[in-house]
């Protein structure tokens, strides 16, 4: 952002060197002193406003910092609670992305809030890309998206594929009972073969790593487990509870849909404040920057000013006496 | 100050529980075939998609767990997970008993591979004399053939911090509910409440 500011920035300087900026200068404070054609001092008030602006800027890109530092912390101890809670299913189910099924739905978890670096272009590539991935004459593949920014840029190309969009999920405090009902909603109004939830894995303030977790319904489990692939154990597994083992299978891949999300959209939070500080950090020392370069464009511009006054009376008192 | 507090995040890896994190990460030292995830999905998106890499999978983050070994095994190694806490993990103990909707169910080492949907009950954890009992919601267990056992729960507390008056309390308050519930939406709601609360009586007491 700070980047885009010191473009503009340096567009809106460049025009400094034409006497027509005077005007323009006049425009902003008219009860300046005119100041006439041909004038070889410059004015200083556009810079000197510049720079106030570019302060002000470098404040609130702090406090943006300083913000999404505190609710990272908080929330980061949440995500790193949350990792145990997907493992089992893995251990039992299996990690099954490659399995070819004909409905496909990819459940992208975005933000709702820009300013946090690519974390939101990341998962809507991969989310695009798997798309590509699972494209085949009769299999097809269709988007739930949570959060607003990857609505926006998935909307632009792929609106007929969208079937449902969830949206300020950060207003409330993120919960299990939260995410279950939002997880709840998606297996209503989605019919799936597999659900592919995309999301970016909280590494370090730095460092995320883009995800791609499977979920299978309960017939795909049965089939595949039947067909001996990589679920191909589930067979020598008691059932205890429930009056059929579709039923049971049924519940456990529902409760694995919920947590799997629960994971997914704590890791994703974690992720946005982690980008969103280390985005803010570098924009305030961008502005920093620019605000280094301002005030010695400004003292050089005001010294050289005062020094040609100065050689202007000089060399007015020395034609007088001379 | 800004600059203080991102070394200080960065290098939290100290805490023991960022480390544990960090090992549970599988590197090229442990078994190989998990750190690549799955081969034909790798393999389908490079051919698809050449110039992004795939996203991981999330076998790439578990830590590996051993194969069945031949002989029984004396201890049973327990995960026990809540969303918002790893209540035990990796623990090796004696013994556990999970409330089953089946009955409450016993499970030692070498048991039966088995896959058991939970009701709210008593869980109780069993270490040499030490016993540990929680209150578990609802969730589910799986035990595996290598004597590992995964048991998840919505919610659990320990039980010395259940209070019996409060459950009596709720008990009556959701009896009188049941009774008086008119639709088939809050009838349920009350059978659950009174479920659920004589399930936390019954820990309590017996």
């Amino acid at each position: 952002m700070a980047m885009a500011v010191a473009r503009r920035e340096s567009r809106r300087l460049m025009p400094l060197v034409n006497p027509s900026v005077s005007i323009r200068s006049n425009l902003i404070s008219p009860n300046q002193e005119q100041v006439g054609l041909g004038v070889r001092s410059i004015s200083t008030q556009i810079v000197r406003n510049r720079m106030k602006s570019v302060k002000n800027i470098q404040k609130i890109t702090k406090a943006m910092k300083m913000v999404a530092a505190s609710k990272l912390r908080a929330i980061q101890v949440r995500a790193e609670n949350s990792r145990g809670l997907w493992q089992p299913f893995t251990a039992l189910l299996g990690d099954t992305p490659s399995v070819a099924v004909k409905k496909n739905v990819i459940v992208t978890v975005s933000s709702d809030k820009g300013l946090c670096g690519g974390i939101n272009s990341t998962s809507v590539k991969i989310s695009r890309a798997l798309h590509k991935v699972n494209a085949g004459p009769d299999a097809e593949s269709k988007y739930v998206i949570l959060g607003e920014k990857g609505k926006a840029q998935l909307i632009r190309d792929s609106k007929k594929d969208i079937v449902l969009t969830l949206t300020e999920l950060q207003k409330n405090f993120l919960n299990y009972t939260q995410i279950s009902v939002i997880a709840d909603d998606i297996l209503k109004n989605v019919e799936f073969d597999a659900l592919r939830i995309v999301f970016n894995k909280f590494q370090s303030v730095v460092s995320f790593l883009p995800t791609t977790a499977t979920v299978l319904s309960p017939e795909i489990v049965e089939r595949e487990s039947e067909a001996g692939g990589k679920i191909g154990d589930l067979d020598s597994y008691e059932i205890e509870g429930g009056e059929t083992k579709s039923e049971v299978l049924q519940n456990l891949t529902e409760f694995q849909f919920s947590c799997v999300m629960f994971n997914a959209v704590l890791e994703n939070a974690c992720s946005e404040q982690g980008a969103r500080m280390s985005a803010m950090d570098s924009s305030s020392r961008n502005a920093g920057d620019m605000l280094d370069k301002l005030t010695l464009a400004y003292n050089r511009t005001r010294q050289a000013s005062i020094t040609t006054e100065l050689s202007e009376i000089i060399s007015g008192a020395a034609a007088l006496e001379g | 100050m800004l600059r203080q507090l991102t070394s200080r995040i960065l290098t939290k890896p100290t805490t023991p529980f960022f480390s544990a994190a960090a090992t549970r990460r599988p590197f090229s030292t442990e078994v190989a075939d998990t750190s690549t995830g799955d081969e034909t999905f790798v393999e389908q998106w490079k051919k698809v998609i050449p110039n992004i890499d795939p996203p991981k999978t999330p076998s790439q983050y578990m830590k590996t767990r051993p194969p069945t070994p031949n002989v029984l095994p004396t201890k049973l190694t327990v995960n026990f997970v809540l969303p918002y806490a790893s209540e035990l993990s990796q623990k090796e103990v004696d013994m556990v008993i999970v409330p089953a909707t089946t009955g409450q169910m016993g499970i030692l080492p070498g048991h039966v591979p088995t896959i058991a949907e939970l009701k709210p009950g008593l869980l109780s954890v069993h270490e040499g004399n030490d016993v540990k009992k929680y209150f578990i919601s609802s969730g589910f267990a799986f035990i595996h053939p290598n004597s590992y056992a995964d048991i998840l729960a919505v919610e659990a507390v320990p039980l010395d911090r259940l209070d019996q008056a409060q459950v009596q309390k709720g008990l009556s308050e959701f009896t009188q509910k049941l009774s008086s519930a008119s639709t088939d939406a809050e009838k349920a709601e009350a059978q659950i409440g009174v479920d659920v609360h004589s399930a936390l009586n019954f820990a309590l007491t017996g």
